[in-house]
C-alpha cells in the first residue's frame, strides 16, 4: 500500500464572471514510504496547485477540488478543517519556495520551531527549546544555540532554508512536498540544500515529493518523475529513463532547452518555442500541440491518453525517436 | 585591505549582538531622524509638563483669587502682575497656573480618546480580517457608513447625544477614530491572510488562534500604532473644537485648553492672549504628535529600509 494515493485529482478555479479555469486536471500518482517523486513542469503546469490541493492548502471558495488523495488509509479531500490542520505538520511536512517570505518576520526562528513542536508533539516550552536547538543543528545551521534566538532578517537565504526545512521535520512527518525550495538561492547554496534535504530524507524514511521546474534538481534527487503540462501528466519515468531517453515531446524539449557544459562552443540553446498561454484545451486535442515539433493531425483533435510505455507512462500520439512507435500507435 | 575586513568584521560582530527585532530595528531608524527628535521631545515635553503641572502650577488654578477679580470689569481683564505671569483669567482665576494644568486635562483627554478609539476599531478591524468572509462585509460596510459621516459632524452628534461631561468629548472624539483604525488593521490583516508565511504556519498545522495572534496581527499593527500617534494630535484638536463648540464638557471651570479657547472666544477683544496661549499651546503639541508620527510611519514604511 502506498504512503500517498493520488487518483484523478482535478482543481478547477471559478470566480463569478470568468470561464472556469481547469489547473489540475486528472493527475494520478502514488509515493512509497522513502520514495523521492519528482513533479516537473514549467509555470502554470499545476504542479503546485497539486501540492497545495494534497495538503488542503487552496481556498475553499472558489477552488473546487475533486478527485481522492489517500494518505496512509485516510482520505484527505474530505477531511474536516481541524482534523486536517492536526496532520498538517505531524503526517504531512512542506517546505515553500521562498524561505524569506515563509518566514514570520516578528517572531524569532526558536518561536517559530517550538511553536510546532508544541502543537505536535505535545513538548513543554524547555524541551521543545532543546530539541529545536537540536533541530537546527541536524540542519546544519552553525552556532544554533545563539541562532534560535535571532529573528529570520538576521539570517542568509541559506540558513532560512534549513530553518525551514527544519520546522518541516520538527515533528518527523512521513511525507514532505517540497514545493521548488531552491529556487529562491544561489546555485551553490541549491547544491548544499538538496543535499541535505535528501540526506534527511533517506535517514528519517520520510517520502518526498519534489516539485520543481529545474530537471537538474530531478536529476540528483528524484527516484520517479512525473512531468506536467497544462494540469496533465504527460510522461512518467524512473531518473535514469527520463534522462535517456525521454518519450514525450515536452520532456524532450526541456532537456534539449538545458545548457550543456560538453556542448560546443557557439551551439545555439535550443528553447521550447512559445509559451504556456498557448495551450489548447485538453478537451480538443493535446495541449502542448501547438508548441510541439512533432504534432500532426490527430494532436488537434484526440486528446491522447496516459498510457503504460516502456516502464513508465506516456500521454503522446507522435513520441520522440518515432522509429520504434509503430507498436505503441497500434496500441492506442 | 586589513581595514576592509576589520570593518566587515565590525559589522558581522554588529550583526552577531543578536536578538534585534524589525521593532527595535525600525525604533533605531527613527531616531537617527531629525525631525522624529523633534517630535518627540516637544511630546516628551508636553507629558513631562503633564505630570507635574500640579506642583509646578504657582496658583491654585481653581480658586478665585480676591486681588484678580477687584480688578475685573466687563472691559477690563488684568494682565500679568506679580504673583500672576500672565494675569487673570475672565473669572478671576490665575491664568497662568490654568495654562499649566491645562496639559493634564489635554493629554488625558486626547490619550484616551485615541485608546478608546484604536481598541474599539481593532476588534472591529480584527475580527473581520481574521474571520473574513460574511463577518468582514458586515463589520466594513458598518465601518464604511461611519466613515461617509464628516468626522466633527460625527462628533457632535455624539456629543450632542450624551450629557455633557468629560468623558462625553472622549467618547465623540474617540468614534472618529474607530472607523480608521478597522479599516487599517483589517487591510494589513488580509494582507498577511495571503501571505506565505502565514500559508506556512497553515501547513504547519498551528492553530487557527494562534496563527491570528502570533501571526496575523503582530505583522499588521505597526500602521495602527502609527496612526494613534497621528490620532493624537487630531483627537487634541477636535476635542478643543469640541469645546469650543461649547459640546461636551459642562463644567466651565475645568482648565483644559480647548475648552479655555472656547471660553475666550468672547473676549478677544478684552485680552487676546487667553485665546491665543492655549491655541498655541495646543498647536504644538499638535505638531509634536504629527511629526513624531509621521516620522515613525516612514521608518517603518518597507520600501524606505536601507
Amino acid at each position: 500500500m502506498a504512503l500517498l494515493d493520488v487518483r484523478d485529482l482535478s482543481v478547477v478555479f471559478k470566480r463569478k464572471g470568468t470561464r472556469p479555469f481547469t489547473a489540475v486536471d486528472g493527475v494520478s500518482f502514488s509515493v512509497e514510504p522513502g520514495q523521492t517523486v519528482g513533479l516537473v513542469g514549467e509555470s502554470g503546469s499545476g504542479k503546485s496547485v497539486t501540492s497545495l490541493a494534497i495538503m488542503g492548502l487552496l481556498p475553499k471558495r472558489g477552488a473546487e477540488v475533486t478527485g481522492s488523495v489517500t494518505f496512509s488509509d485516510t482520505e484527505l479531500l474530505t477531511l474536516s478543517d481541524k482534523q486536517l490542520r492536526d496532520r498538517r505538520g505531524r503526517d504531512l511536512g512542506m517546505v515553500f519556495q521562498d524561505p524569506l517570505s515563509s518566514l514570520n518576520p516578528v517572531i524569532t526562528i526558536g518561536l517559530q520551531i517550538t511553536e510546532v513542536l508544541e502543537r505536535h508533539r505535545g513538548m513543554s516550552r524547555k524541551e521543545a527549546r532543546s530539541e529545536a536547538v537540536e533541530l537546527l543543528g541536524r540542519v546544519g545551521l552553525p552556532d544554533p544555540q545563539r541562532r534560535i534566538g535571532e529573528y529570520p532578517h538576521q539570517l542568509s537565504g541559506g540558513m532560512r532554508q534549513r530553518v525551514l526545512i527544519a520546522i518541516a521535520l520538527a515533528c518527523q512527518p512521513k511525507l514532505l512536498i517540497a514545493d521548488e525550495p531552491t529556487t529562491a538561492l544561489d546555485v551553490t547554496i541549491q547544491a548544499q540544500i538538496l543535499s541535505l534535504l535528501s540526506e534527511l530524507v533517506s535517514e528519517t524514511d520520510t517520502a518526498l515529493i519534489m516539485i520543481t521546474h529545474d530537471l537538474g534538481v530531478v536529476a540528483g534527487l528524484c527516484d520517479e518523475v512525473n512531468v506536467m503540462y497544462g494540469g496533465r501528466i504527460v510522461e512518467r519515468a524512473e531518473r535514469h529513463g527520463l534522462f535517456a531517453r525521454s518519450r514525450h515531446p515536452y520532456t524532450h524539449g526541456l532537456l534539449e532547452s538545458i545548457p550543456r557544459l560538453d556542448a560546443p562552443r557557439g551551439e545555439p540553446l535550443r528553447p521550447i518555442k512559445g509559451s504556456v498561454s498557448d495551450n489548447i484545451e485538453w478537451s480538443q486535442g493535446c495541449a502542448f500541440a501547438p508548441r510541439c515539433p512533432n504534432a500532426t493531425d490527430v494532436c488537434w483533435s484526440d486528446p491522447p491518453e496516459l498510457v503504460e510505455d516502456r516502464g513508465g507512462m506516456l500521454r503522446c500520439h507522435n513520441p520522440v525517436a518515432a522509429a520504434e512507435d509503430a507498436v505503441t500507435e497500434g496500441a492506442l | 585591505m586589513s581595514i576592509l575586513s576589520t570593518r566587515k568584521a565590525d559589522k558581522i560582530d554588529a550583526l552577531a549582538e543578536g536578538g534585534t527585532s524589525l521593532a527595535m530595528d525600525a525604533l533605531r531608524r527613527t531616531f537617527r531622524n531629525p525631525v522624529a527628535i523633534i517630535g518627540l521631545v516637544i511630546v516628551a515635553l508636553f507629558v513631562i509638563l503633564a505630570i507635574i503641572a500640579p506642583f509646578i502650577a504657582p496658583k491654585d488654578p481653581y480658586v478665585p483669587y480676591p486681588e484678580l477679580q477687584n480688578q475685573l470689569t466687563p472691559s477690563n481683564i488684568p494682565g500679568p502682575m506679580p504673583g500672576f505671569v500672565l494675569g487673570s483669567d475672565q473669572n478671576g482665576y490665575d491664568f497662568f497656573s490654568r495654562l499649566l494644568v491645562g496639559a493634564q486635562q489635554t493629554l488625558f483627554v486626547g490619550v484616551f480618546a485615541t485608546l478608546i478609539g484604536v481598541a474599539i476599531g481593532m476588534v472591529i478591524g480584527g475580527l473581520a480580517g481574521a474571520f473574513g468572509g460574511w463577518v468582514d462585509t458586515v463589520l466594513m460596510r458598518l465601518t464604511d457608513i461611519m466613515l461617509s459621516i464628516p468626522s466633527l459632524l460625527l462628533a457632535i452628534s455624539i456629543a450632542a447625544l450624551l450629557p455633557g461631561s468629560q468623558w462625553t468629548v472622549i467618547i465623540a472624539v474617540a468614534m472618529i477614530g474607530v472607523p480608521v483604525f478597522a479599516r487599517l488593521l483589517r487591510g494589513a490583516m488580509m494582507a498577511q491572510r495571503s501571505s506565505d508565511h502565514v500559508l506556512a504556519a497553515t501547513a504547519l498545522g498551528v492553530k487557527r488562534r494562534t496563527i491570528v495572534f502570533r501571526h496575523m496581527l503582530p505583522n499588521s499593527i505597526g500602521p495602527v500604532i502609527v496612526q494613534a500617534t497621528l490620532t493624537l494630535a487630531t483627537a487634541i484638536i477636535d476635542a478643543a473644537a469640541l469645546s469650543f463648540l461649547g459640546l461636551g464638557d459642562s463644567d466651565w471651570r475645568r482648565a483644559e485648553w480647548g475648552l479655555m479657547l472656547g471660553k475666550a472666544q468672547e473676549l478677544l477683544s478684552v485680552k487676546p492672549s487667553l485665546a491665543f496661549y492655549p491655541a498655541i499651546a495646543i498647536i504644538i503639541v499638535a505638531l509634536g504628535f504629527t511629526l513624531l508620527g509621521e516620522s515613525m510611519r516612514e521608518s517603518l514604511d518597507p520600501k524606505n529600509r536601507r
